[in-house]
């Protein structure tokens, strides 16, 4: 039975991000990204993990996406604006990013997750509680970096936008 | 999963439906009479006792419309755009606890479709894809002034959403947790929310005003700048479905609000009362308390709507980053110490 969903999920999976690279206009693009969010939220359900599904669901599907299918109406994609990239630079692209990829799952392969004693030792470790201490507690400085990366984007971003003006 | 449990969820599930149908239906009804009310008018009395038949009327008038479609290239969002409006709306009383524990048929039935552990967090995100009915579906308009709205809509709803978010904050860090049965609990014993969080509860009022789009923040419909909206090349059942979603969605929001800040189905002397007349009729009061306070909250929505005339969209931005979240987050910080000094 979960097999089966699994098999079903990974297919609107795959299906749908392919269809956001491969389609023409750049709105249908962004509604299939956002259809492959909600089969990978549908995958964290699959782990039991409903906390990262619904989060997942919150930020990439109700947010991200909102603002990114946002600017693109404001900017108007039109098939004439449309440049066509040079043969050399889509490869490159598509090169540097399989690269990333096989950085990431051979770091990811050889990683040791520390909550390995609540594994062990039976506790619901994918809920909220449990959630909380490990990521305060074991994961405390990775936490505080990924806060402050973002609150340094965020500043960036500020800053940006207020170029106009002297500072 | 015995098949007794399948039938049970599918009996609360179709009366929870039934129930959403309804009311969004005479909230119509509604709607028109308060604002006869408050403008000194009738309202509709033609069909059947006091207008009551009207929402029938509507339906039945929406159905045989004429169903046109503009020159769009995109017609399967074109249609896909009032149905996500519509589910969205509706599948966010899953989680809602309607009522206490029954009695029936040798078996204990909560009134509650499912009791998942991060309830809040889903009716959260199921607002935060409600956008995305009407940015798609006025996209697909293919009208200008539709995809003004939904830019409108899409920007006005990100940012209250986070001023939302932050008010229920401090409700959770009272509860200490995240499932709206247990916040629930926790106020039948403790006292009503309302009466330890009045800030967070004003925030949450003015952004669900926000989040449902309904004045003085339904700039997304704003009839002197941009016709109807983002529903202006709509017809026949296509515009009801978004028309029809907007008092789901407000009847859910003052569901949501009863439930977080007034106890839900808690009211005065309960435990006294389960003791005298047991748990059924005492479950009964209860669900019909929490609906007394949804009606309450679904007539100040209209109360409100025929007093306050709409914001300008830069007083709108303003009022949500620069004066709500910073509330909010205020709240959260008092919140804390106040919990730390105290407990």
């Amino acid at each position: 039975m979960l097999e089966i969903v699994f098999y079903i999920l990974s297919a609107i999976t795959l299906g749908t991000a392919f269809l956001t690279v491969i389609s023409k206009n750049a709105i249908h693009s962004a509604i299939y990204l956002v259809i492959c969010f909600f089969s990978l939220a549908g995958h964290y359900l699959m782990f039991n993990a409903q906390f990262l599904a619904i989060v997942h669901i919150i930020v990439y599907a109700g947010a991200i996406m909102v603002l990114l299918l946002f600017t693109l109406m404001l900017m108007n994609l039109d098939k004439e604006d449309e440049t066509s990239k040079p043969l050399l630079a889509k490869f490159s692209a598509v090169f540097s990013a399989g690269i990333l990829g096989l950085v990431l799952i051979a770091a990811l392969r050889k990683a040791q997750p520390e909550n390995i004693e609540y594994v062990n030792s039976g506790v619901d470790y994918q809920s909220i509680k449990v959630l909380g201490k490990v990521l305060l507690n074991e994961y405390q400085v990775p936490f505080e970096f990924a806060s402050i990366l973002l609150l340094v984007s965020m500043i960036g971003a500020v800053l940006i936008s207020k170029k106009e003006e002297k500072i | 999963m015995d098949s007794a449990f399948i039938i049970e969820k599918s009996v609360v599930i179709v009366a929870v439906f039934a129930l959403t149908m309804f009311m969004a239906m005479y909230s119509t009804w509604a709607e028109r009479k308060v604002a006869a009310f408050l403008q000194d008018r009738v309202g509709p009395n033609r069909a059947g006792w006091g207008g009551l038949l009207q929402p029938l009327a509507d339906g039945a008038k929406l159905f045989t419309k004429e169903e046109f479609f503009p020159n769009t290239p995109n017609r399967f969002l074109f249609i896909l755009g009032p149905a996500i409006a519509m589910s969205t709306a509706l599948i966010t009383s899953a989680v809602i606890p309607w009522g206490d524990k029954i009695h029936v048929f040798g078996r204990d039935v909560v009134l509650q479709a499912t009791d998942i552990d991060v309830s809040i967090l889903y009716v959260f995100g199921v607002l935060s894809i409600g956008v995305y009915g009407i940015m798609i579906g006025a996209w697909a308009s293919n009208n200008k002034y539709s995809l003004m709205s939904a830019v409108r809509a899409s920007s006005q709803m990100i940012s209250y959403e986070v001023a939302m978010g932050l008010a229920i904050i401090s409700i959770l860090m009272m509860s200490g947790s995240l499932s709206l049965k247990d916040i629930t609990e926790m106020q039948t014993t403790g006292g009503w929310n309302v009466l330890y969080q009045p800030l967070a509860f004003i925030i949450f009022l003015i952004c669900s005003f926000a989040e449902t789009n309904r004045t003085p923040f339904d700039l997304a419909e704003c009839e002197s700048e941009l016709i109807g909206g983002y529903h202006t090349e709509y017809s026949s059942m296509k515009m009801g479905f978004y028309l029809f979603a907007e008092y789901a969605n407000m009847f859910i929001s003052a569901t949501i609000i009863s439930v977080i800040f007034f106890g839900g189905y808690h009211f005065p002397f309960m435990a006294e009362c389960k003791e005298a007349i047991g748990m059924n009729l005492t479950a009964l009061i209860g669900f019909l308390a929490l609906f007394a306070k949804i009606c309450f909250f679904i007539f100040f929505y209209m109360w409100v709507r025929w007093t306050i005339p709409r914001f300008r969209y830069d007083q709108l931005m303003h009022l949500g980053w620069k004066i709500l979240i910073p509330l909010a987050v205020i709240n959260i910080i008092v919140t804390g110490i106040v919990m730390v000094l105290f407990n």
